[in-house]
């Protein structure tokens, strides 16, 4: 079992910054809260790829003196209490500059009151749960809201001419946020939810709620299970009850054809159309850059998904306030350049920050499941660009 | 000669129950911590607590041999009761705490009565059935509970109107130790006690006690609910100090969790938990940072050594060496 | 009518299909549990070995399923035994406490073990072609790898049964579990029965992780998310019995599935309801000894 190469680093660094090594090196730490451990590391593990590879393909743009010192915690899963408590020695103990990640929504929340009582700028990589960006002046978030993304798909499916819908998504926040965000598009388009249902969080076998689809007699089904392994389970379901012969047709978001799954998923996976914010087959140049550069660094087995792109645009994000001031700023200062931000220039495509929100401001893509090379992969096939988050326009702050 | 026995007999039962120097080893820890380590206390806060809910599952585990691996019903109980009050404009600590308490009492009591007749096997299961139920319900009820985003817009008033709950966790940390030591000293008297005695019985040998005609049964359900008003408070808490409530203070993860921390620190010895909960958690701490990915290696491995050369816990292990120590000096 | 009567069916098909991975997986739980009396937490450690070991074999070594899972099963037997030599025989009739202690150690240890070689993604199983797609029944089409898993289990029960009822090893097992004393007293090498009972019971667990992979995923949390489930149908069927977690994994897999069908909003909520009330019912679970 070898130490790790970052304990090593974190060594050296703390104790080159113990010695004050060549005088006026100013050194800017970023304290980042992710899942590490546990059932529920996967998508930790990506957005901490998708960091890490940032940090290390951008050293050299940093302005000269200045270095940039990452410290993962680990918050072991949804224990909003542990985030808080990391939050709170990150800012206390080690005195960082920003706080980042936060997978799961509860964490985030409970983040929030302390990036606001330390002036700490926080960049949620991930957490989707609408009202974030609302707890504390000091968020900025980088990724979505399900309403963002699961609203799209339901426009689509409207244009599709289908009229009966039926929505099956997982019994937690996000699942209501995309039963939401499709419901209200799709009947805004025409069509009409005959059913839905909500399925426990601890499924394993997803075969009961398929069948309930299945005798509904949908012409279409939004499904949408938490990114990761469940979404394997419900097209091995899908398939299983032969819902495709039945005349039903899926369409999902981009956390069920997740890209990091899609070998999993295998043939079942062609037709299904989703919506999302990347899919690592797009082959605009940005992705093309990102893709050599994380299959050097992690191997050529190595899939890159939505998160590792959030952790990467992420950081993009703090580099700029860093390479913009000199690394020399407080928080306000920090959050007013963060508030702002822009990259036209990013994987997923052209991203900017919504000043009056601090969300993201970034294209939704529809995408098809087809063999790439033999392989299956999310086919971009329409852009609805610049989405903003439908939640906080029909939910003005009261 | 048989008054010379008995009086030393009288003098050796006496002697048990007095507070010996070690015993106040803990508190002077406790007290020094918080001037040695400020940039702590908010972790240190949250050890108090813990301590305390360890210190509830020893009461069942360590004297009444009841094996639970659904104390966090208790505790998340007391957590929510306590948060939905600061949550309602009911936000004075105190108050919380003792809501907290008398709502898990009584969460405890009907378990308790309904389950504390079956035996091994059944009674673990049973207990983590009524666990997972309970988080389940509050799953469901997020109008209560928040469901799984967590209990929002806790607002903690100052302790007794005066002390207000500040970013450095110093008056957490207090707060907890106070609530701590209360806790302590009911499961110290408790423990000393006849009642406290019979429930040794019980553990050992339940068809004696029967045949003495001691009430086993109400007898459990009296420590089981008195257990469970200490894990509330422990919830009650961790609430107030963190502002925070969610899922997890009802999970069997926890449960499993501050089951495997008192028998690490040693089972049916009061300071178990004292020892135990510390040093797992500060293990836990300084594994997490060294090794943020793998560190649940390390602590598997603790464990396992820990049961492979220390048996009974840390606390078993320090008695084998007095024990050894003492016996070595006699020679 | 027809579809309500298509939909049971298609209900009781894929909750037997769950409740024979569940079988299969903690029918190990029971024999060591109930004859050595061991409170071994670890378990699914064996049962997810057994899948990365077969995913492994088939992924990166091209071993065909037939071979891997038989494959995988030896691997874990051989690797269970060392680990009952001198991690569980020490403790075997020490107190239950640190059995549970050093248990957990292992499944915390196997959490991190699974994710350093594999990776925190499940692991790809694709089952082969005889058995994928679609058996079809004229009307009907059954999934084959979920009728294979219903084959699968009944012939093992079945096995397992004559195993224990019509053999010599068997019968020692039996005496063992009725009571050990009495066993040694009259000859039974209780700590080569047990060590035997052990790899049994490991490679038993291996063989259902490893065919279980297409419905409980092959992932290091493997071990700790599932462990609830194993230790309830043990506990309602009853330790130390083959028919005892046959049944309980028969009840709950087919409730589950059925409940999560009828009901979803409190799809979790009966296989637990259900369980109280078995265990409450029969304390020593439905064919546990007295």
């Amino acid at each position: 079992m070898q130490i790790s190469s970052r304990f090593l680093v974190a060594l050296i660094g703390a104790s080159l910054a113990g010695i004050g090594i060549a005088g006026a090196q100013t050194e800017i730490k970023v304290g980042v809260i992710s899942t590490m451990s546990g059932p529920d590391a996967q998508p930790g593990d990506e957005m901490n790829k998708g960091i890490d590879l940032y940090v290390k393909t951008h050293e050299k743009e940093l302005p000269p003196g200045v270095k940039v010192t990452m410290i993962y915690r680990d918050d072991t899963g949804a224990n909003p209490d542990i985030a808080k408590r990391l939050a709170t020695e990150l800012v206390t103990r080690d005195h960082v500059n920003f706080l980042a990640g936060a997978v799961w929504s509860p964490n985030a929340s409970a983040i929030a009151p302390v990036a606001t009582e330390s002036k700490t700028p926080f960049v949620d990589m991930n957490a989707a749960a609408a009202p974030i960006t609302r707890l504390s002046p000091y968020i900025v978030r980088d990724s979505f809201t399900l309403w963002q993304v699961a609203g799209p798909i339901g426009e689509w499916a409207a244009k599709q001419g289908w009229k009966k819908g039926y929505t099956a998504v997982t019994d937690y926040p996000p699942g209501y946020d995309a039963e939401g965000g499709f419901t209200t598009s799709f009947e805004k388009g025409g069509g009409k939810v005959i059913d839905k249902v909500r399925m426990a969080f601890g499924t394993d076998d997803y075969a009961p709620f398929i069948q309930r689809i299945k005798d509904s007699k949908p012409d279409v089904a939004f499904i949408f299970v938490p990114a990761g392994k469940k979404a394997t389970a419900v097209m091995k379901a899908w398939q299983d009850l032969g819902l495709k012969q039945a005349g039903v047709t899926l369409v999902t978001t981009q956390d069920v054809m997740l890209d990091e799954e899609l070998p999993n998923i295998g043939q079942v996976g062609i037709g299904i159309v989703s919506s999302g914010t990347y899919s690592d087959a797009a082959t605009r140049p940005a992705n093309q850059a990102f893709i050599n550069a994380w299959r050097v660094a992690y191997g050529d087995k190595a899939i890159p998904d939505f998160l590792s792109v959030q952790g990467w645009d992420g950081m993009a994000a703090i580099y700029d306030v860093i390479k913009q001031t000199g690394g020399k700023f407080d928080g306000d200062q920090a959050m007013k350049i963060l508030t702002d931000w822009k990259d036209a220039n990013s994987p997923r495509g052209p991203i900017s920050i919504n000043p009056a929100t601090r969300d993201v401001i970034e294209n939704i893509y529809i995408r098809r499941g087809e063999m790439v090379s033999g392989k299956l992969a999310n086919v971009e096939f329409d852009t609805i660009p610049n989405v903003k988050d439908p939640w906080k326009e029909a939910n003005p702050p009261k | 000669m048989t008054q010379d026995l008995d009086s030393r007999a009288v003098a050796f039962f006496v002697r048990r129950h007095r507070l010996r120097p070690v015993e106040l080893v803990p508190w002077v820890l406790a007290v020094g911590a918080f001037f040695v380590f400020p940039d702590y206390l908010a972790l240190g806060a949250q050890v108090l607590a813990t301590i305390l809910f360890g210190l509830s599952v020893d009461l069942v585990l360590g004297y009444a041999g009841i094996v639970t691996l659904g104390h966090a019903a208790f505790f998340g109980m007391g957590a929510y009761t306590a948060g939905y009050l600061a949550a309602h404009g009911m936000g004075a600590p105190v108050l919380g705490l003792i809501a907290a308490m008398a709502m898990a009492a009584l969460v405890g009591c009907l378990s308790g009565l309904v389950i504390l007749r079956a035996q091994g096997l059944s009674i673990l299961m049973l207990t983590l059935v009524v666990c997972v139920m309970l988080q389940e319900a509050a799953n469901k009820l997020t109008s209560i509970t928040g469901g799984a985003d967590g209990l929002q817009g806790m607002e903690v008033s100052p302790v007794l109107g005066l002390f207000h709950f500040d970013l450095y966790g110093k008056t957490a940390y207090c707060y907890a130790l106070v609530v701590l030591f209360f806790g302590w000293a009911v499961a110290r008297t408790l423990v000393h006690s006849p009642f406290g005695r019979s429930l040794t019985g019980i553990r050992e040998n339940v068809a004696r006690m029967h045949a003495i005609g001691t009430p086993v049964f109400f007898r459990l359900v009296t420590i089981y609910t008195i257990s469970a008003a200490m894990a509330g408070a422990a919830g009650a808490l961790i609430a107030e100090t963190t502002q925070l409530v969610a899922l997890n203070a009802l999970s069997i993860d926890l449960s499993g969790l501050i089951l495997v921390m008192v028998i690490f620190g040693g089972v049916g010895r009061l300071y178990g938990a004292f020892v135990g909960v510390p040093l797992y958690m500060i293990a836990q701490d300084r594994f997490s940072e060294i090794d943020p990915t793998y560190w649940y290696f390390w602590i598997g491995l603790l464990l396992v050594l820990v049961v492979m050369f220390a048996r009974g816990g840390i606390l078993g292990l320090c008695a084998a060496l007095i024990r050894r120590f003492e016996q070595r000096r006699r020679r | 009518m027809d579809t309500a009567f298509s939909a049971a069916i298609s209900i009781a098909f894929h909750g037997t299909a769950f409740a024979m991975v569940l079988y299969l997986v903690s029918v190990g739980l029971s024999v060591t549990m109930g004859l050595m009396g061991f409170v071994n937490l670890a378990h699914g450690v064996f049962a997810v070995a057994g899948g990365y070991f077969m995913t492994t074999l088939m992924m990166q070594g091209g071993v065909s399923f037939y071979a891997a899972v038989p494959l995988a099963m030896i691997a874990v037997a051989a690797l269970a035994v060392p680990l009952e030599r001198f991690l569980y025989r020490p403790l075997y009739g020490a107190d239950e406490l640190d059995q549970v202690l050093m248990t957990m150690g292992l499944v915390f240890m196997s959490v991190a073990i699974g994710k350093y070689f594999w990776g925190p993604t499940a692991e790809p199983f694709y089952p082969p072609a005889a058995l994928s797609g679609q058996f079809d029944f004229g009307t009907r089409s059954f999934p084959a790898y979920r009728s294979f898993l219903i084959g699968a289990g009944a012939v093992l029960v079945t096995l397992l049964w004559l195993g224990l009822e019509r053999t010599r090893f068997g019968a020692q097992i039996r005496a063992a579990v009725d009571n050990r004393r009495m066993a040694q007293s009259v000859g039974i090498n209780t700590s080569g029965l047990f060590m035997l009972a052990f790899a049994l019971g490991s490679a038993l667990a291996a063989l259902g992780g490893a065919l279980g992979a297409e419905i409980l995923a092959i992932d290091p949390g493997y071990a700790l998310e599932h462990l609830v489930y194993f230790l309830i149908v043990v506990a309602v069927g009853g330790l130390g019995t083959i028919r005892g977690p046959f049944v309980a994994a028969m009840l709950l897999g087919i409730s589950d599935t059925a409940f999560k069908y009828l009901l979803p909003e409190f799809g979790a909520f009966f296989i637990y309801a259900l369980t109280m009330a078995v265990l409450l019912w029969k304390p020593r679970g439905l064919f546990g000894h007295a």
